[in-house]
């Protein structure tokens, strides 16, 4: 063995270590955040919790139900939009690039990724509270969905960009239209980066509490109903996290339990449910 | 046909009546046609709501632009009694505490996803990547929450020690018992950005064909050689994209950064002083902006912020331009 | 003897339909059954509880969502809500701007706001502190905890060595405002140099995110003093200082301290006043009402009658609830000007309330 590639391995060893390093930061982070919000939460959750309504202060006891349930609508209709807006900007930026056009289209995404929440949600209240006359959950969700499409185009496109050209053009080598190619050969391929981004914009949308003061503007009682205020569960963390008492801060961390458990369901699912298409 | 290189015109002309892709005509037939024109919509809707944004915005804070100009950008004073608004010291604010946090933030994501991808076995990179999702998706509040109560006393601990023994040194000449400041806000940001970019960046190494660093391997070249010279130069451009989504979130930010930066208005010396960032500034004051000049002033510091982030963007595509330019060749 | 019977008819009717009407007196009567408010922070847990027993004694829902008092009022004005609720009293140039005309400021109950420390050693409520001294440690005058002014009035309280490390919100709110009220009537240099407002530009040093930023902010810094409102400092249990009112009477905070606070005899009949430094001898010196808006011009007859009704149960029989929430409730003539402030309540120019 000469000296260089001693020094070789010792460089390999020394990135090995760095890196392990760096995970462990990250891990180190997870488990004491997430430990914590355990810790803290996960004891006040039983089934009433999840079930039953909210109760007003001084009482204990009650849920978090409508919440839960306002979320899931006004998260699911935002997804409904900014998916196909999302994914379907990123396949025209990279299936059928034209120069200038592509290029502003990814600029501004990027550019929108850094509009805080409040402005967006003041944005959805310009265009969709005012002219209608009321809050909504239906505006809640043009909210959310503003923050969402950013992170699905940005993540989509360079998803996209990264399936070799050469499974492209075999595919239309064969005949099959360019269209068919996108939907049936280069999105499957890409899926799972594709999921991971829609994953990380729905994680996104479902903790984000400011869009919703001016938009679906929450909902003390039971509401279904998407032209009406709805309460949505990081609304509910918010009012309790700042509030004196120490049981409303018990429900904010129990609250915040239950929407990384709604997460981490949503990761779990999406990924098994298209395990099939996949390329691994 | 030895010899002759196989390329799109070669393949056309050995294959006539398929129509070339990549040139000029693009779509062939109805399906196409119809796909074209809807991602064609959708892309022109991504446009057409950043522009409306803009719209709303400038539309917001014409009242404020009337009344201070430009000054707005260079001033110090924010004094909602007086009604002078001006935003320097929470620019500098923002871009100091997301630069940190980046400084922070790139290096261990970036490894973070390397060590997953290629030096952990494949049984345990879901036990260990599915929890990093899991922290990009918990609410900035409760960030915000377990940084005051669980980090900040670490971080005060640190800053007396800091100023005790390298006080004399400007960073370090500051309020450290306050906890609270441009370190604690610049940390929690760095733990907040790190999950997306390692889950983005994660994805982005996994696509490295593994024929390329195979092929390094069999040559004769360690592991570490084979990341830094083909897996990173290949997906230089993909890590760049999951920066700037990192890089938005910090600059977005406002809940988390708002519990634990302190929120002064003055201009900061050291990394221990409190300070505002716009973000933050704008989602505290917003609901309790009593006048409409308040109102607008704030609008007008979003549209400043919205500004700057088309500068950094602007400047990380030239970055990217320069970069590219250079030796990509040997990959794409 | 016809009309005998008919007067005695008439009276026996009036008399049945008048019982009647008492039993339900606070209850919507044209069929409304939900409303929408929003607002102020400071009251909501009150108001929480409020219209959970208001949803159980008349079936109405009343959601109300607290987004801070600009945002209710900007809400009203928009008209967005049938009701808002603020801290602060609005500015002329708001009320200008308010879509629907005159504004009704019903005041709901009074709070007191805490000047909470982190001092080693200094129990709750032994430390005093004049309106002076309190002013010039917020405007950064007196920077450490020994000085001579702040022993002057605290003999046999051993004070440390220590920095005071000042502790604001940095958000908006009703807190700041009537905290920053107080300040600017005791010391002009106060209202001269900062002024009061819901935000100011503070000499110093920390701002919160909001009450429970102040308070954590203070509970962890030593040497921190800052203010909150009562509930806060309670569940915290944060020590707090006893102020001198105007009458140099050193009171802690308190409930009594509050409906002292608002026992004034000048008060406004619009409500429109903040009870700060009252000159009641028994008031606590930062206090506050906070109040209801409502448009007093309304266009819809069962809405009108709705948000009447509302308001009315909250000024009578709603009250009870305060007390064991930490609130002061209304009384006396605080309570009778506040209730006339609701019989003026109009639609299409009759009145909603006789």
């Amino acid at each position: 063995m000469n000296r260089h590639f001693r020094f070789r391995k010792f460089v390999e060893w020394a990135n090995w270590v760095g890196m392990l390093c760096c995970i462990s930061v990250s891990v180190f982070f997870l488990v004491a955040i997430l430990g914590y919000v355990l810790v803290h939460g996960a004891s006040y959750i039983d089934w009433e919790f999840l079930t039953a309504m909210p109760v007003p202060a001084g009482e204990t006891g009650g849920g978090i139900a409508n919440a839960l349930v306002g979320s899931f609508l006004v998260v699911m209709v935002a997804s409904l939009m900014a998916l196909p807006i999302g994914i379907g900007a990123a396949i025209f930026i990279n299936e059928f690039p034209s120069h200038g056009f592509g290029r502003t289209v990814r600029f501004l995404a990027e550019v929108l990724t850094g509009v805080p929440s409040i402005v967006v949600g003041l944005f959805a209240y310009a265009l969709v509270v005012v002219p209608s006359g009321g809050f909504s959950a239906f505006s809640g969700s043009v909210a959310y969905a503003f923050i969402m499409v950013p992170i699905i185009l940005i993540t989509a496109h360079e998803a996209l960009r990264l399936v070799p050209d050469s499974l492209r053009e075999a595919s239309l080598a064969l005949g099959i239209p360019k269209w068919r190619t996108i939907m049936g050969v280069v999105l499957p391929v890409s899926s799972r980066a594709l999921i991971t981004g829609a994953v990380l914009a729905i994680s996104r949308a479902l903790g984000e509490a400011a869009p919703m003061l001016f938009t679906a503007f929450g909902n003390s009682f039971w509401n279904v109903n998407l032209t009406k205020p709805i309460a949505t569960v990081p609304l509910l963390i918010y009012t309790y996290a700042t509030g004196p008492y120490d049981d409303w801060h018990q429900k904010a961390w129990a609250a915040s339990f239950v929407l990384l458990v709604v997460v981490l369901l949503t990761s779990v699912l999406t990924r098994a449910f298209l395990r099939g298409n996949s390329n691994e | 046909m030895a010899g002759d290189e196989v390329t799109l015109e070669t393949l056309h002309r050995a294959l006539p009546g398929v129509k070339p892709v990549g040139a000029r005509r693009q779509v062939v037939n109805l399906g196409d046609w119809l796909f074209y024109i809807v991602a064609k919509s959708l892309a022109l809707l991504v446009i057409v709501l950043a522009l409306l944004l803009v719209a709303d915005l400038c539309r917001g804070a014409s009242e404020a632009i009337r009344q201070f100009g430009l000054k707005f950008l260079v001033g110090t004073t924010w004094d909602p009694v007086t009604h002078q608004f001006s935003t320097l010291p929470t620019v500098i604010g923002t871009l100091v505490k997301g630069f940190i946090a980046l400084l922070l933030a790139v290096p261990v994501s970036i490894g973070s996803a390397i060590f997953l991808t290629c030096y952990t076995p494949r049984w345990l990179r879901p036990v260990i990547s599915y929890p990093i999702e899991l922290l990009a998706g918990i609410p900035s509040i409760i960030f915000g929450m377990w940084a005051l109560f669980a980090m900040v006393p670490v971080i005060r601990v640190i800053q007396i020690w800091l100023k005790a023994h390298f006080g004399w040194f400007f960073l370090f000449d500051g309020p450290a018992v306050y906890g609270v400041g441009v370190l604690s806000g610049s940390i929690i940001l760095f733990i907040m950005i790190t999950p997306i970019i390692t889950a983005i960046s994660k994805e982005i190494l996994l696509t490295v064909p593994r024929a390329q660093i195979e092929g390094m391997l069999a040559l004769g070249s360690t592991q570490w050689e084979a990341i830094w010279k083909v897996a990173l130069p290949f997906s230089r451009i993909g890590l760049f994209g999951a920066v700037i989504l990192g890089l938005g979130r910090a600059v977005g930010e406002t809940m988390a950064v708002t519990m634990v930066g302190g929120n002064s208005f003055a201009m900061i010396h050291s990394l221990f002083d409190p300070v505002h960032s716009m973000a933050s500034q704008i989602a505290s004051e917003f609901s309790e902006a009593t006048y409409s000049l308040y109102v607008s002033s704030l609008i007008y510091a979003g549209l400043v912020l919205f500004g700057i982030t088309i500068l950094i963007s602007l400047m990380a595509q030239f970055l990217i331009w320069r970069i590219s330019k250079g030796k990509l060749a040997l990959l794409d | 003897m016809m009309k005998l019977t008919s007067v005695t008819a008439a009276l026996l009717f009036t008399a049945l339909s008048a019982a009647a009407g008492q039993a339900l007196a606070d209850c919507p009567t044209k069929g409304v059954k939900e409303l929408t408010g929003a607002g102020a922070t400071f009251p909501y847990p009150l108001y929480s509880k409020m219209f959970s027993e208001y949803d159980k004694a008349c079936g109405v829902k009343v959601n109300y969502q607290s987004i801070g008092s600009g945002g209710g009022i900007r809400q009203l004005s928009e008209m967005t809500v049938d009701f808002g609720a603020s801290d602060g009293i609005m500015e002329d140039k708001q009320k200008a701007d308010a879509k629907g005309g005159a504004v009704l400021h019903i005041p709901t109950v009074a709070g007191a706001t805490a000047v909470v420390i982190n001092l080693p050693g200094v129990k709750s409520g032994q430390l005093k502190l004049t309106p002076d001294v309190l002013a010039d440690i917020y405007l950064k005058k007196i920077t450490n905890w020994n000085d001579k002014r702040i022993a002057a009035v605290n003999a046999g309280v051993k004070l440390p060595d220590l920095t005071i490390a000042v502790v604001h919100r940095s958000d908006g709110s009703g807190t700041t405002f009537i905290f920053t009220n107080y300040l600017s009537k005791i010391s002009t240099e106060w209202k001269d140099k900062v002024g009061s407002s819901t935000s100011v530009n503070w000499p110093g040093d920390v701002g919160g995110k909001g009450n429970e930023g102040v308070a954590n902010s203070v509970k962890q810094i030593p040497g921190a003093i800052g203010y909150v409102e009562v509930a806060y400092a309670k569940q915290n249990k944060i020590p707090w200082v006893q102020l001198q009112n105007k009458a140099k009477k050193f009171l802690e905070p308190s409930l009594e301290g509050a409906e002292a606070a608002a026992e004034i005899p000048t008060l406004p009949d619009n409500m429109e006043v903040v009870i700060t430094d009252s000159a009641n001898p028994n008031a606590y010196p930062i206090t506050g009402f906070t109040w209801l808006l409502i448009y007093e011009n309304q266009a819809d007859a069962a809405k009108a009658d709705a948000v009447a009704q509302l308001a009315s149960w909250i000024i009578t029989d709603g009250q009870k609830f305060a007390a064991p929430l930490d609130y002061a409730p209304l009384k006396g003539v605080a309570q009778k000007k506040a209730m006339a402030l609701v019989k003026k309540i109009k639609v299409n120019g009759a009145l909603v309330m006789k």
